[in-house]
């Protein structure tokens, strides 16, 4: 179809065909009600999944897209419709998820007067949102609804949203195809130069102490990329370290891996960082969770950063080679070039650094004491990992204590595997995460590792689970604390747990059983294999109730303001002042 | 070193760019001094936007990237950096003087090559075109002499020669 007459609410159905959408999460309301009378009409292929809240279906929709690298999309009504939708959109823009929001609004007549249900949506998301747009005439909104899934997924991709008054919704008018349309534009440089892929390449045949440093980006770009990126670690044979996003682009469980680096990385990866005469940033941005103490960070090494994302270039790290471009058509070429020019990596100076990086590695710094009475944390993770890492399995998480052992102990061999908030640190991410990452893998294992805390925040989303049948599993690290609120307490406050014990906590066997879901308890070491494997055996979702110790901490820790080379270790070193510098940063 | 810079930034025109584009200065943490917009290309629907704010080199440079970064922004530059850059101002400048002041502000505005474009038996509208240094000297000398009220159009900009933005 090169054009047609449809009414906005067909448009909407028909893109979404054009863009080989079959998936929306989405609640309904006044301002929606032609679209969502257009799904009842059933013409089209389109499964829509009823959440119970519009945070709920943002999050799922993000967990859909980085589980699947398709754009999630997501309906959600007018006024407390979008704003409800306000955390997912800006968690979605933190983390470069493509999303696409459709918003209902007032009638175009009533905009403005406070109308009921009425809110400044454009307003209100511009800065949580790579773009978005009112529309004002039936007639440019196929032109913008093809440019919102363009816009979404090119470049950097992020979330957008299209706000669509009913009135528009209702008129009939063009619909042209996305074939004809192009962005005015927008047009992300996809290739780097290749003078500078060059210079990137002398700095790696002469460096004697490199690092790769990967991040989100790798998985954004695709398997392409991963598989390029794979290939080029392995030709070099230097170490390499993921932050957070990045998990699952390399195997996790590979020699050359030495974990995750930043605040709660390795002591090898964040040794390596700041001691490394190389940097290699493949897709990451120099977070603060990663940098630390910016002045002092990897003092003494050349830095190369390629990025999609010509603003992130020398941001809060000056880099001596810059390779602005999409990871996979930038390794593609790097690897090219590497090859024509047979060039060599200096083979005896990366030994002796490996041989520096394994000496790191026997402080073994994930390490914790096992109890045979109660649950560690990190037990319990060791344990979920081992008894479902055959099966391809689909981690989510929600935000805390858990999320950072999740990432410690749990390894991913697999891109796209691993989904978690990390820019925004979103509580209560995890569950509708998990239910958007079931929907994309009907037939894989979805586990959301929880707190008892976050688990709260969406637990609502449940009713969404039983309703669609989507067998995913929350397994909650329950330790009656918010407990990264109360490690910063006791780290930084003297320990005055100031509202972070989780009083009052729901009797979570009872509730999954309220909603028609498992519930399971587990209270002893002893036990903890036959719970889990009776979670993954149960076929449906399961709330996994895991008690364990209260007290851990996550270990190692950079605090707030110090280099990498001042990681905290263990509970041993725990009083080394931080300084008031450090207690203003989060 | 915290200095005044002047950038410039050609946008689509469409709605809700000016506010996409101050949104994103103000969210950042950065000031604007002053702002114009104006469409530049009605068959493109190009808009040109320039203010101007206070910062160092570095912190313009990652102001203008974050700008670039907007997807209805085709380019942004520092004019200011650009040593041939011209900046220019309009005023409206009115004076309420009698007598020997009166004499005093008309003499000045001529020297300044200010335009009278109001006259009452106490009072003068000035128009004064300049570079924003020479607008504030202009206000400078009439405040003594019975300066009321002032409005400025912001600073326009562009480089010399025949490169184009
Ligand atoms: C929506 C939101 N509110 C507040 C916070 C601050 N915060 C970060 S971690 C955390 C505690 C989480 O507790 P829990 O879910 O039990 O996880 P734990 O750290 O105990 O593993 C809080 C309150 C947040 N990240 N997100
Ligand atoms: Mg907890």
């Amino acid at each position: 179809m090169v054009s047609a007459q449809l009414t906005g609410a067909e448009m909407v159905l028909q893109a979404f065909e054009d863009h080989k959408v079959d998936t929306l999460f989405g609640y309904p309301g006044g301002a929606v009600l032609p679209i969502y009378d257009e799904l009842a009409k059933g013409k089209n292929s389109i499964h829509h999944y009823l959440v119970r809240h519009e945070q709920g279906a943002a999050h799922a929709a993000e967990g859909y897209a980085r589980s699947s690298g398709k754009v999630g999309v997501l309906l959600v009504t007018s006024g407390p419709g979008v704003t409800n939708a306000v955390t997912g959109l800006a968690d979605a823009m933190m983390d470069s998820i493509p999303l696409v929001c459709i918003s209902g609004q007032v009638p175009s007549h009533l905009i403005g007067t406070d109308a009921f249900q009425e809110c400044d949506a454009v307003g209100i998301t511009r800065p949580c949102t790579k773009h978005n747009w009112l529309v004002k005439d039936i007639n440019d909104l196929s032109r913008i609804l093809h440019e919102a899934f363009y816009v979404a997924a090119s470049g950097r991709p992020g979330p957008v949203l299209i706000d669509i008054p009913k009135d528009i919704q209702f008129q009939t008018g063009t619909y042209i195809g996305p074939e004809t349309i192009k962005h005015k534009s927008y047009r992300p440089k996809l290739k780097a130069s290749i003078d500078n892929i060059n210079e990137a390449l002398k700095l790696i045949v002469k460096a004697q102490k490199p690092i790769f440093y990967t991040g989100g980006g790798v998985i954004n770009s695709g398997n392409a990329a991963v598989q390029l990126l794979r290939e080029f670690v392995r030709l070099t044979g230097f170490p390499i370290t993921s932050t957070l996003q990045g998990l699952g682009a390399f195997p996790g469980d590979d020699d050359q891996f030495i974990g995750m680096l930043g605040m709660h990385g390795t002591y090898e990866a964040n040794m390596a960082m700041h001691d490394c005469d190389l940097l290699i940033n493949v897709g990451a941005r120099f977070d603060d969770r990663i940098t630390g103490k910016v002045d002092e960070f990897s003092p003494n090494s050349k830095k190369i950063h390629i990025d999609i994302d010509p603003s992130s270039i020398n941001k809060t790290i000056d880099v001596d080679v810059a390779l602005v471009g999409d990871v996979a058509h930038v390794l593609e070429d790097t690897i090219k070039l590497w090859k024509s020019n047979v060039y060599k990596t200096d083979k005896p100076a990366v030994k002796s650094w490996w041989s520096m990086i394994d000496k790191w590695k026997e402080k073994d710094s994930l390490g914790f004491n096992d109890s045979k009475t109660t649950i560690k944390p990190q037990f319990a993770i060791q344990r979920l990992y081992e008894l479902t890492k055959e099966k391809d399995t689909y981690v989510t998480t929600e935000v805390g204590q858990h999320q950072m052992w999740a990432a410690q102990f749990y390894k991913f061999n697999k891109p796209n595997r691993w989904i978690t908030s990390g820019g925004l640190g979103t509580m209560g991410f995890g569950l509708p995460a998990a239910i958007g990452a079931q929907v994309a893998h009907r037939d894989k294992l979805v586990i959301d590792i929880a707190g008892e805390a976050s688990i709260l925040m969406c637990i609502q989303e449940m009713s969404t689970a039983i309703q669609h049948k989507l067998p995913v599993k929350i397994f909650i690290i329950n330790n009656q604390y918010m407990g990264m609120v109360r490690q910063w307490q006791e780290l930084l406050h003297d320990k005055r747990y100031s509202h972070s014990y989780t009083d009052a906590l729901p009797d979570f066997v009872k509730l999954a059983e309220a909603y028609g879901a498992k519930g399971i308890r587990v209270q002893k070491p002893s036990e903890l294999d036959k719970g889990i494997q009776e979670m993954i055996d149960y076929d449906g979702p399961v709330i996994f109730d895991c008690v364990v110790d209260e007290n851990e901490n996550v270990y190692p820790m950079i605090p707030s303001g110090k280099a990498h080379n001042e990681m905290l270790l263990g509970d041993e070193n725990e009083d080394s002042e931080i300084s008031d510098e450090g207690k203003v940063l989060v | 070193m915290e200095s005044k810079h002047t950038v410039s930034v050609l946008v689509d025109n469409e709605p809700g760019v000016l506010a996409r584009v101050i949104g994103l200065i103000s969210g950042r943490g950065y000031n604007i001094e002053s702002l114009t917009v104006a469409e530049v290309d009605a068959e493109a629907h190009i808009s040109r936007i320039t203010f101007v704010t206070l910062g160092n080199e570095t912190t313009i440079n990652k102001m203008i990237s974050q700008l670039q970064k907007l997807v209805p922004v085709k380019k942004a530059i520092n004019i200011t950096l650009d040593k041939q850059g011209i900046e220019r101002e309009m005023a409206l400048v009115k004076v309420v003087a009698t007598g020997e002041k009166r004499v005093e502000s008309l003499r000045l505005s001529d020297a300044f090559r200010a335009k009278v474009i109001d006259t009452t038996h106490d009072s003068f509208v000035f128009e004064l075109n300049g570079s924003p240094v020479k607008i504030d000297a202009f206000i400078d000398l009439m405040t003594p002499l019975g300066l009321s009220e002032i409005s400025r159009t912001g600073v326009v900009a562009i480089a010399r020669g025949s490169e184009k933005l």
